[in-house]
């Protein structure tokens, strides 16, 4: 395709993109530079029918002037990025004056409430991903060999976790797994422990969000190799079939780098889409246990009384290149073999 | 003849509550939190709407749509539905409008007591009361020999004694899901030992002392008497577990008091369902335990029209004696002519054992949003409770600084 063909083709989405997604990234941007202004208070007394107090409200006269010659607010540099909600600077450099052991120094650091979100939504990340690409291969591998009537009903059951809202997926899964569910009522039975509880553990928490977090994403690997298998050249494969080649032989050396750049293009919208981890926790109501990065977002626009807007701002702005250190390995592969190709 | 027959009518029916019903514009839209209470008092105010235009949301997640909605120019909604700390982040951000010449003109018949006043100006008009307090099942305590429990102490050593009989394995339940439920529970529990939540006179945090590490230990005590999977209990949550015979002794809103003791679910459990105040903790004389207000407030950024019809609809409910005499189960009604029965005990206890209200600070809600979330681990018993009130400290710290509080 001409270039400028191709610019008139693009231009359209082009636009859109910028309006819809890069400009609100700059606005969020912007925002995580800048923090409220210094709260003017002034002390009042407030009745209520429970008896009048001495109290503090904010003053709305003075603050209203500030916000309105201001309305951004005050800058603020990194500061939340560094702060200890964040990436927590000062308070790391502290731990690794005072701790003696360095495991001491991980239990300090992994108590800081981003890299406890982290290492939830890398674990995640690093375990969801795998078996998600492994089980979909299996899955369009076992589904391309049986007879094609039955091939229809199969593919829509398989597909169904994908169809299921991901809070509906996972409110699911919860009651099945609370100790009165089916899930969970047999397993105590199973184990012999009528005490064994799936959501008071963290572990057992991790490892339910992170099988549901398989169920929930397989199809869609599922979806995208079986279309993929149905491009694999046969002759090759039949030449094989009659050099004698077992059946893994012929998966591991023809299917496999047939369908190579597609295995990797559901990496990348896997990894994307499980750093972004987010529905599980809250259907599961696991805020206790498991907090990811995309939570700490909405819990500091949603959970506060106050919304924390430069908080939320910086915490999207590390996700964002959290997402493109993830992703820079499997696309400077990429970008490496287009331009061998050429 | 016909003239005098109309204004004797006039003089008659003019003179009842609906003589101020007769609205002719404006339009009323109302944000409210959802249980019965509030449904009734909303629809109370409807019955006058007049030929106003009325809408109404009932949500739970009223807390996350407020501020947005009233930040709006022209705000969504003309009212909302607000307790001690809703308010605070209304009037951080000046989103209310007080309402001193709207009671002048249009409040006749709600009593003084019920005027939210700040800084002499009225800000809000309340109209019923709400705390936690104890519910306990008098058939359980009768058969083992318990008195009805006083102090969390006494809660304790009460679920400790129906365990060991084998009747329940997890006597005790109170809303401690991770988030706003459990820091409500620590405030509770915290002020019961007498804390104070901020250096005085200042947004200082001041948690990290030895009444902190009380509370968190009697904390962990009942969680550990409670349901194990106590972090994701909400009061709906523990609602079921009452009613499923579960639980013996149970903290939780006096609000919820109505769905507990209607006509569904097992008779027998309904039957035994008994209310008392609020526990105190530690020894001290003052219940561990909040008092709350729900009141309305108007909108700022709305017409002073729309301002006028939303509050006559609304002040009509909130002098109602009919309304109050005909829910009089449904809440602690603030207004004229409330008789309490029954299911108001335990607020009308704990307003005599001098329970204090929440604290209505403008940094409170960072406090409590900070507490929600960094004590859990403390209850998982994967730290200290000196580290988790530090982590609490340094949270709300980090929290405070961003919103120019410190």
């Amino acid at each position: 395709m001409p270039n400028k063909t191709f610019f008139w083709f693009f231009l359209p989405t082009g636009l859109a993109m910028i309006l819809f997604i890069g400009l609100p990234i700059i606005s969020t941007g912007i925002q995580s530079f800048y923090a409220q202004h210094d709260q003017v208070v002034k002390e009042v007394k407030k009745c209520d029918p429970f008896g009048c107090t001495v109290s503090i409200v904010v003053d709305q006269e003075k603050t209203s002037k500030i916000r309105d010659e201001k309305p951004l607010g005050k800058f603020n540099g990194f500061g939340t990025y560094i702060d200890r909600n964040h990436l927590a600077v000062d308070e790391i450099g502290k731990f690794w004056n005072e701790t003696n052991s360095f495991g001491e120094f991980v239990d300090q650091v992994t108590n800081l409430p981003f890299y406890k979100a982290l290492i939830f939504t890398l674990t995640y990340c690093l375990f969801v991903t795998p078996n998600v690409l492994l089980l979909g291969f299996i899955i369009a591998l076992s589904l391309n060999a049986v007879t094609r009537r039955i091939r229809g009903p199969l593919i829509f059951g398989t597909i169904l976790p994908m169809i299921v809202t991901p809070l509906v997926g996972s409110l699911v899964l919860f009651w099945m797994i609370d100790a009165e569910g089916i899930i969970g009522a047999n397993l105590q039975m199973l184990m012999d422990d009528p005490y064994l509880s799936l959501k008071s553990s963290k572990t057992l928490t991790w490892i339910t969000i992170i099988i549901y977090g398989i169920w929930h994403h397989s199809p869609f690997a599922f979806v995208v190799f079986y279309a993929a298998l149905q491009t694999v050249p046969q002759e090759p494969v039949e030449a094989a079939i009659i050099d004698g080649a077992s059946r893994w032989q012929r998966v591991r050396h023809i299917v496999l780098p047939h369908i190579y750049p597609v295995v990797t293009f559901v990496a990348l919208i896997s990894l994307m889409d499980n750093f972004r981890v987010f529905e599980p926790i809250i259907g599961f109501s696991a805020e206790g246990s498991a907090q990811s990065l995309s939570w700490l977002i909405y819990d500091n626009l949603v959970n506060e009384e106050v919304i924390l807007f430069g908080s939320a701002a910086a915490t999207s702005m590390m996700t964002i290149v959290g997402i493109a250190i993830l992703l820079a390995p499997v696309l400077i592969r990429t970008w490496k073999e287009f331009r061998t190709a050429r | 003849m016909k003239k005098i027959l109309i204004s004797l009518f006039f003089l008659l029916f003019g003179t009842s509550a609906y003589a101020d019903c007769n609205i002719k514009s404006g339009s009323i839209n109302i944000l409210a939190n959802d249980f019965p209470a509030l449904r009734t008092f909303v629809e109370t105010a409807k019955g006058c709407k007049g030929s106003a235009d009325f809408k109404v949301t009932h949500s739970s997640e009223h807390n996350k749509i407020a501020v947005p909605a009233l930040t709006a120019n022209p705000s969504e909604f003309s009212a909302r539905i607000a307790a001690n700390s809703s308010i605070v982040p209304l009037m951080n951000q000046d989103l209310i409008r007080p309402l001193d010449d709207l009671v002048n003109k249009y409040g006749k018949g709600i009593q003084d007591s019920q005027l939210i006043t700040i800084d002499g100006k009225i800000m809000a008009v309340a109209f019923m009361a709400n705390t936690q307090h104890l519910y306990y099942r008098e058939d359980v305590l009768k058969e083992l020999g318990i008195a009805i429990p006083k102090t969390y102490e006494e809660v304790v050593a009460a679920s400790e004694k129906i365990r060991a009989s084998g009747k329940m394995q997890y006597p005790y339940a109170a809303a401690y899901k991770a988030g706003w439920n459990l820091a409500e529970e620590f405030v509770n529990m915290y002020i019961g030992h007498g804390g104070e939540f901020f250096k005085s006179g200042s947004a200082q945090p001041s948690i990290n002392n030895a009444k902190g590490v009380a509370t968190l230990n009697m904390l962990k005590k009942l969680a550990g008497l409670s349901n194990p999977d106590y972090l994701t209990h909400d009061s709906e949550a523990i609602k079921v577990e009452w009613e499923s015979g579960n639980v013996a002794l149970m903290t939780l809103w006096a609000s919820r008091s109505g769905t507990l003791l209607d006509d569904d679910g097992d008779a027998k459990i309904t039957a035994a369902t008994k209310l008392t105040g609020p526990a105190t903790v530690a020894g001290g004389n003052i219940p561990a335990a909040t008092l709350w207000w729900d009141g309305f407030t108007l909108a700022k950024n709305r017409s002073d029209a729309d301002a006028e019809a939303t509050f006559r609809a609304l002040a009509h409910a909130a002098a109602n004696k009919k309304m109050v005499a005909d829910a009089a189960d449904q809440a602690v009604w603030l207004i004229e002519g409330f008789k309490p029965g029954p299911k108001s005990i335990g607020v009308i206890e704990a307003v005599k054992m001098k329970a204090k209200p929440y604290p209505m600070l403008p940094q409170m809600g960072l406090m409590h949003g900070a507490l929600g979330s960094e004590i859990v681990e403390f209850l998982q018993g994967k730290e200290s409770a000196e580290q988790a009130l530090k982590d609490v400290e340094a949270a709300y710290m980090s929290k405070a600084k961003e919103q120019g509080f410190l």
